[in-house]
């Protein structure tokens, strides 16, 4: 069949396929579920950081009237998590606690008071340990350790280094090296968490609802912990409230439930606080970075030295891969001729850190986005003079071996320069206001997936049946970001069909084919591929369907806009309806399957760690920020900011504009305002009032550039878009704050009383300096 | 922690939920976020925090935009309550509905209910808002997704449109 126009215009920029349901309050996310006649799940948390249980004793829990199960850590000898090499947490706690507000027994009984009723009946006594919250104090060389196989309390080292080290700092006219650190934050999202779980004591199986990102890990997980057949359980998905990597790992509340669900052979609805919410955290961990900078006189980048030191949290969850990404996406933004990379990722007696949006190259991408601005400072040399200097040419291989297929970032750089009259404004701006920019990049997808089975990396299916409509399979989850629509447009548009003849199930283990999920931005270059594939294929047996009605040759057959026809002379058409009907006489209803599969030369170096990092496409992104500082109250604003992404093809450009301002602003709340604090390891920061997400108050306009480079492998040419702009927002604010007052500033977030303090230095060192000169 | 003890009183609550007149038995100390979505079953009104920080669950009480998550269900005796449920009419998305939905004001969709009432109680006292006076009115109203600049773009839409 001939005449695919993929991605001709002619769906671009359209609604999402559930808005409706979104706007009406139909959407049922999981706290919405049928669940009158399910018991309430209720989870007993550690009251300390870090000790050895003594006692618990859950006899009067049990012995409550109207509570009908009570689990602890005795109920599951198995650990969890996402990475295979490193599941060292238990759903509750075994022996040991060592977070505060760590799981360590749960109920669930008829309702709430009855439920509260009874956690308050646990007797629970422990052997406190030294407990440590800061990165220094667990790697002190007397600190007790959190996991006995972890000496030093180091969860993980990396040290990686390619090219010439030596040479490229002896190149150099100038080198630099800053200190700078980046408080914890969590993901925020507006729903908290709940879960559904209802097991069938009769037929042995499970049903778990959950706020999962990832069903196919839960699914997993559950049939580990509870020792269960994975043929007996199903997942599903429901509308979710946000995810921003809250939800990729399996969560300890989601297991939790299902052995309540099976303890008490029924079933359980578990809704978490806010408060519970934050406890349950996996978000981007604090972080230290010490990064050195070789720079010749034209601003060429010589060479790279850095260190990062992140806080983890008690367990291991995502930071192998989280440290990883922190060192391998140094890489693939500019051109770096040698590069060292030290990272060490520390337990410490906190909820466990995990993945957050733009995973792991956040915070070191801040630190290296600012110490290029300061440098370029230092030689004179504008910002954006800067990054062009150190410009890849695609196609490329990175030092570490990451694949560079496309590479819009120049253009980026362009479109932003001029969209902020950059030019006519930097430098020229009255005091306490400032012009600030920065690049970043993200991957669209993980080349190697960490569950490493040798599938496919997505499978769709597309059915068609009688009643002519067009079904999408896929496992991926929507979260809001529009993956479900995406998949639409991909088949419509592939079909030459209508969007409204399309609808997409997704994300239920019974139904989909198994996917692996919402996160690291895999969905729209992997799944979109794998729609396509299943949609060319439908495509094939329709038109061999048409041909034969309309005696031609298959590969003459067109459709566009739901009409079969032979594409040469012919004036004969066939409905969308009679081909269908043709194309079934056959064979009945019909299923096909799509795939997609990174190669073997994408999935990363051969060094130890090498497949973190690797994508078939990265995104790429430069943004201006423009800032007004009060110097009385050292208040922040953001004006505005103009930003442009290279998201290869922007398939649904609607959705691709709401990914980047959400992304975009999400990167403000963490440069700005967000950031979690600990009192003895007491969260006093988990409420939405305590944990400063931005308002829309002090939310600024975002003008979106959309900049296409079109991927040679991406489906319709396209990337990813939802994470890639986030990472550049703390550091153009951060040059922005130092082009206003002339401050640099070396932690997030930007609050006032950092901004003051390093405004009151400043006036103590000039005062310092003043009376030095005086003296002498 | 919940104490033992005698179970709430509980009352008849006699109030006009989305234009039409219910009673039901509530418990005196229910909240009306409860009244709404395990009575009456309307679970388009969202819990998204532990007590009137978010704004998801912001619905219209006599022609104001409140947090349903901090006020007493019984507090509504006889007073005209509306929900998202009650917005769309015979088979038509109001105009901020439509407008949320075109413009991707909602992407998760978890804040949007209570992004529409309070912006619906907004319209109702001001039909033609400026982008301030619109940060201004959704300022109690945290969304997690859209960086606020398609919900700012929907509610001016929506002013905009003929309703």
């Amino acid at each position: 069949m001939r005449g695919e126009q993929p991605g001709d215009g002619r769906l671009r920029g359209v609604p999402l396929i559930d808005g409706v349901e979104k706007v009406t309050g139909r959407a049922r996310y999981t706290a919405d579920l049928e669940h009158a006649d399910a018991l309430v799940g209720r989870i007993f948390r550690s009251p300390i950081s870090h000790g050895e249980i003594v006692r618990l004793d859950v006899t009067k829990a049990r012995a409550l009237d109207g509570v009908l199960a009570v689990v602890t850590g005795d109920d599951c000898p198995h650990t969890y998590g996402v990475l295979p090499v490193a599941m060292n947490e238990y759903p509750m706690a075994r022996g040991r606690v060592r977070y505060r507000g760590e799981p360590i027994a749960a109920v669930a009984a008829i309702d709430a008071e009855t439920a509260a009723r009874a956690l308050a009946l646990i007797d629970f006594e422990a052997r406190e340990l030294p407990a440590y919250y800061t990165s220094d104090d667990a790697r002190a060389p007397d600190a007790v350790l959190l996991h006995d196989n972890k000496p030093g309390n180091l969860e993980r080292e990396v040290h990686h280094e390619f090219g010439d080290l030596t040479q490229g700092f002896a190149a150099a006219d100038l080198v630099r090296e800053d200190r700078l650190s980046c408080a914890e934050i969590n993901h925020g999202q507006i729903e908290p968490h709940a879960t559904l779980a209802e097991f069938d004591p009769l037929t042995g199986r499970l049903t778990v609802q959950s706020v999962s990102q990832v069903g196919y890990y839960l699914h997993l997980m559950l049939a580990r912990c509870l020792e269960l057949d994975t043929s007996r359980i199903r997942v599903i998905k429901p509308f979710i409230g946000g995810g921003f990597g809250a939800r990729v790992e399996v969560l300890n509340f989601e297991i939790i439930n299902a052995l309540l669900a099976r303890a008490g052979s029924g079933k359980v609805m578990m809704e978490l606080t806010r408060e519970e919410t934050f406890l349950t955290h996996r978000a981007r961990p604090q972080t230290d970075i010490k990064l050195k900078l070789g720079m010749r006189r034209d601003g060429k980048i010589t060479a790279c030295a850095c260190e990062v030191v992140q806080r983890g949290g008690a367990y291991a969850g995502y930071g192998i891969v989280t440290i990883l990404y922190a060192g391998a996406l140094i890489q693939g933004l500019y051109d770096i001729p040698a590069i060292k990379y030290d990272g060490y990722r520390i337990y410490a007696n906190l909820p466990p850190c995990g993945a957050m949006r733009g995973h792991g190259s956040v915070n070191t991408r801040h630190a290296f986005e600012c110490l290029l601005d300061r440098m370029a400072r230092e030689l004179g040399l504008d910002p954006f003079a800067v990054r062009r200097a150190n410009l890849l040419q695609a196609p490329t291989r990175t030092l570490n071996d990451l694949m560079v297929n496309s590479y819009g970032m120049a253009e980026c750089l362009d479109q932003v320069e001029k969209a902020s009259e950059w030019r006519a404004r930097i430098g020229k701006m009255p005091r306490g206001k400032g012009l600030g920019m920065a690049c970043s990049h993200y991957v669209s997808g993980a080349a190697k997936p960490i569950h490493w089975t040798g599938e496919p990396h997505a499978v769709v299916n597309v059915r068609l049946d009688f009643d002519g409509g067009i079904t999408a399979l896929t496992g991926a989850a929507d979260i809001g970001q529009g993956s479900s629509t995406m998949v639409a447009i991909a088949v419509a548009e592939t079909l030459g069909i209508a969007l409204e003849r399309v609808r997409v199930v997704s994300a239920d283990t019974a139904i989909t084919p198994k996917d692996n999920g919402a996160y690291s931005s895999r969905i729209t270059f992997m799944v979109g591929n794998a729609a396509i594939d299943a949609a060319r294929k439908l495509k094939a047996i329709l038109a061999a369907a048409a041909a034969k009605k309309l005696d031609a040759r298959p590969e003459d057959i067109d459709c566009t806009g739901e009409t079969f026809h032979v594409s040469a002379g012919s004036q004969s058409q066939l409905s969308f309806a009679d081909v269908a009907r043709e194309a079934l006489v056959d064979r009945g209803a019909i299923t096909v399957t799509g795939s997609f599969t990174c190669p073997p030369e994408a999935q990363g170096g051969r060094h130890r760690g090498g497949a973190v990092g690797s994508t078939m496409g990265f995104s790429y992104a430069a943004q201006v920020v423009e800032v007004s500082i009060d110097e009385a109250t050292a208040h922040v604003s953001v004006d505005k900011v103009w930003v442009a992404l290279d998201c290869g093809r922007a398939i649904n450009p609607l959705a691709v504009e709401g990914q980047i301002e959400g992304s975009v602003w999400m990167g403000m709340g963490q440069a700005l305002s967000e950031e979690t604090h600990y009192a003895e390891g007491l969260p006093v920061h988990a409420s939405m009032l305590e944990y400063r997400i931005p308002t829309i108050a002090e939310s600024p306009p975002i003008e979106v550039h959309i900049v296409e480079s079109r991927d040679p492998n991406g489906p319709f040419g396209a990337k990813e878009a939802s994470e890639g702009a986030l990472a550049g927002f703390p550091p153009a604010l951060v040059n922005a704050i130092a082009n206003a007052i002339g401050v640099d500033l070396d932690a997030l977030p930007a609050t006032p009383d950092r901004i003051m303090q390093a405004l009151v230095e400043r006036r103590r060192a000039a005062r310092l300096a003043a009376m030095r000169r005086a003296a002498s | 922690m919940q104490k033992d003890g005698p179970r709430p009183k509980k009352q008849i609550l006699r109030l006009k939920l989305n234009g039409r007149w219910r009673e039901d038995a509530v418990a005196e100390n229910t909240l009306l976020i409860e009244y709404l979505r395990d009575t009456a079953r309307l679970t388009g009104t969202k819990a998204g925090c532990d007590g009137g920080e978010c704004g998801a669950c912001t619905i219209i009480v006599d022609g104001k935009a409140v947090p349903s998550c901090i006020m007493l269900a019984i507090r509504c005796a006889g007073r005209s309550v509306e929900t998202i449920e009650g917005l769309a009419a015979q088979g038509r998305l109001s105009r901020l509905q439509q407008a949320f939905h075109e413009k991707l004001g909602a992407q998760c969709g978890f804040c949007t209910p209570g992004m529409i009432m309070a912006a619906d109680a907004l319209l109702r006292h001001n039909p033609h808002p400026d982008a301030s006076e619109i940060r201004t009115a959704l300022s109690g109203n945290l969304c997690r997704c859209t960086g606020y600049v398609k919900i700012i773009e929907s509610v001016q839409t929506a002013a905009g449109a003929t309703p």
